[in-house]
């Protein structure tokens, strides 16, 4: 389990982070969410060692982050923000150095080696120089060094920033395959993604937690949770859908020429809907019911941010 | 110290995976036989000693080392690895320690090809190898000395040039602190205990007595405890700098 306990950073112009306490299960793979300069980078860095908190601790499978700085390391595969590498080393002389750092030697470090490699489709580029690789690769590399000494805890500050779509993709299968029995924190402002590969969703703005839940959580927080959208062959009468029991507001998008029917909250509205559809033999080419925006709930949440 | 090894290797090997390594050895090896040939007279002293080769490295040094040093943590801090490297379960004076090994090596390295001078001067004439052995000796601590300032300095400041002309500024110093352009603005003043701990950090001092094959148990410890000294500010230095 990973414990944050009031976590605190303060620097000479501003707090970066902001009493952050919560708190990661074994099995969790949590979305670490907010806008840029939220403070996840900052509170990753403190995790990780990197950084010292102002105040506040946090435990690493309960090794303290102060007090037992490298037993925590040793649990730690983290992958910082842009994935540095050296960029003058080749793939494998690299991973050899990150493997020997962690204490492997002989036939057990060509053993980590091998599995990383192999995990993340590296075999074709061990021989060339980092700086040579393209940007997915670099990425891959990162993410290597990483998984190397398998750790219980993976921490990746935006992985998949300034991939391309099949390489994002990639990312995200490697951590679905990698999250059973781990805890892995990922930090990110791509709302996708954590539907796509989180359990939990934790969000920050201006070093606070302002919301923790599940991604279908978060959605239903929306005010598009349960809304309908439909997109008619002809004109839709809106104030027989406004008049609708349950119904908080007709919504019309002039572009696609839709109409979004809100819900009130804990409402569910499609029956009501689809019947006055059918009554009225409206000809319908869309509809669609919605789970919620969850970059709608991002905007809530972190109104007012500067940042 | 199981992890220094590999900073260290990591570190030596990048030496040699750019033009850096290459580049430094040539213009050391070609600048250190001008000096000793043109500048110093070696021929015309008509004497079988390197003493006009060792003599030219106090300022030879104060500007190729501190390039050789300015790399170390700019470079981490500049590219990020330095987050990569320092949230390793590695401690930091292993870091800092294997990084400046790396660099001293190398330099060690680049005196060892100046072995031909040696030859030359054998060939010569009988000189008093014994003196010469002490001289590379000397010269090296003396650039021992040279990285680990370079090395705090290069903590210090993002930018490579900054460090660099930082490096040799102090360097600098520590060379003429033994001369009357630095103790005059002390004289007036300071008591002499002080006048005299100013003039005994001189590098140039200890380094012509090691170098002439006087080796005094003072003077090593003198360049090792500098070395030290340095090295700790810099393990402080990068723990205070490497987030900015």
């Amino acid at each position: 389990m990973i414990e944050i306990q009031n976590l605190t950073k303060r620097f000479v112009q501003h707090t970066a982070v902001d009493g952050l306490s919560f708190r990661v299960r074994r099995g969790e793979v949590l979305g670490f969410l907010g806008p840029n300069g939220a403070g996840k980078s900052t509170t990753m860095k403190m995790l990780t060692g990197f950084l010292a908190p102002s105040s506040g601790t946090a435990s690493i499978l309960g090794f303290d982050i102060l007090r037992q700085t490298r037993k925590a390391q040793r649990q730690i595969g983290y992958l910082p923000e842009g994935a540095p590498c050296y960029g003058d080393m080749s793939v494998r002389g690299f991973l050899g150095f990150i493997a020997e750092v962690r204490g492997y030697r002989g036939a057990e470090k060509r053993r980590r080696i091998d599995a990383a490699v192999a995990r993340l489709e590296l075999e074709k580029v061990l021989g060339q120089t980092i700086e040579t690789l393209s940007k997915g690769f670099k990425r891959r590399v990162g993410l290597a060094q990483a998984i190397l000494h398998e750790p219980p805890v993976l921490i990746l500050d935006e992985p998949t920033d300034g991939l391309d779509p099949n390489q994002k993709h990639q990312v995200r299968e490697l951590i679905r395959s990698l999250s059973q029995d781990r805890i892995i924190i990922i930090s990110t402002h791509i709302l996708e993604e954590v539907s796509a590969v989180c359990s939990r969703a934790v969000v920050i703005a201006a070093g606070r937690l302002v919301a923790d839940g599940t991604p279908l959580e978060l959605e239903s927080r929306s005010r598009y949770h349960q809304a309908v959208t439909l997109v008619g062959s002809e004109v839709l009468d809106q104030v027989a859908l406004e008049a609708l029991p349950g119904v908080a507001g007709v919504e019309r998008n002039a572009l696609e020429g839709s109409l979004t029917v809100l819900a009130r909250p804990g409402e569910v509205i499609f029956p009501q809907v689809n019947a006055l559809i059918h009554q009225r033999g409206w000809q319908v080419r869309e509809l669609d019911v919605e789970r919620g925006r969850l970059d709608e709930v991002f905007r809530t949440l972190t109104r007012g941010d500067a940042a | 110290m199981r992890q220094l090894p590999a900073v260290f290797k990591r570190e030596l090997g990048s030496y040699f995976a750019t033009p850096l390594a290459y580049v430094f050895i040539v213009i050391f090896l070609v600048l250190s036989g001008v000096f000793t040939f043109y500048l110093g007279g070696f021929f015309e002293s008509n004497q079988a000693s390197l003493t006009p080769f060792f003599n030219f490295h106090p300022w030879l040094y104060l500007f190729l080392v501190p390039a050789l040093a300015m790399r170390l943590w700019a470079e981490e801090r500049k590219s990020g690895t330095i987050e990569l490297l320092m949230t390793l379960p590695i401690g930091r004076f292993e870091v800092v320690a294997g990084k400046f090994l790396a660099a001293w090596v190398f330099a060690g390295l680049a005196l060892l090809l100046t072995f031909p001078m040696v030859l030359t001067v054998n060939y010569l004439g009988e000189p008093d190898n014994g003196a010469i052995a002490t001289g590379y000796l000397g010269s090296w601590l003396l650039a021992g000395a040279y990285l680990a300032i370079g090395s705090c300095m290069s903590a210090l400041a993002k930018n490579q040039v900054i460090a660099f002309i930082l490096a040799v500024g102090l360097c600098f110093l520590f060379i003429v602190s033994g001369f009357p352009l630095v103790l005059d603005a002390f004289s007036a003043w300071a008591p002499q205990w002080l006048l005299d701990a100013v003039a005994s950090l001189s590098f140039l001092v200890r380094f012509d007595a090691i170098s002439k094959g006087v080796v005094d148990l003072r003077d090593l410890l003198y360049f090792l405890s500098l070395i030290a000294a340095w090295l700790a500010a810099t393990v402080v230095v990068v723990d205070l700098k490497k987030a900015d």
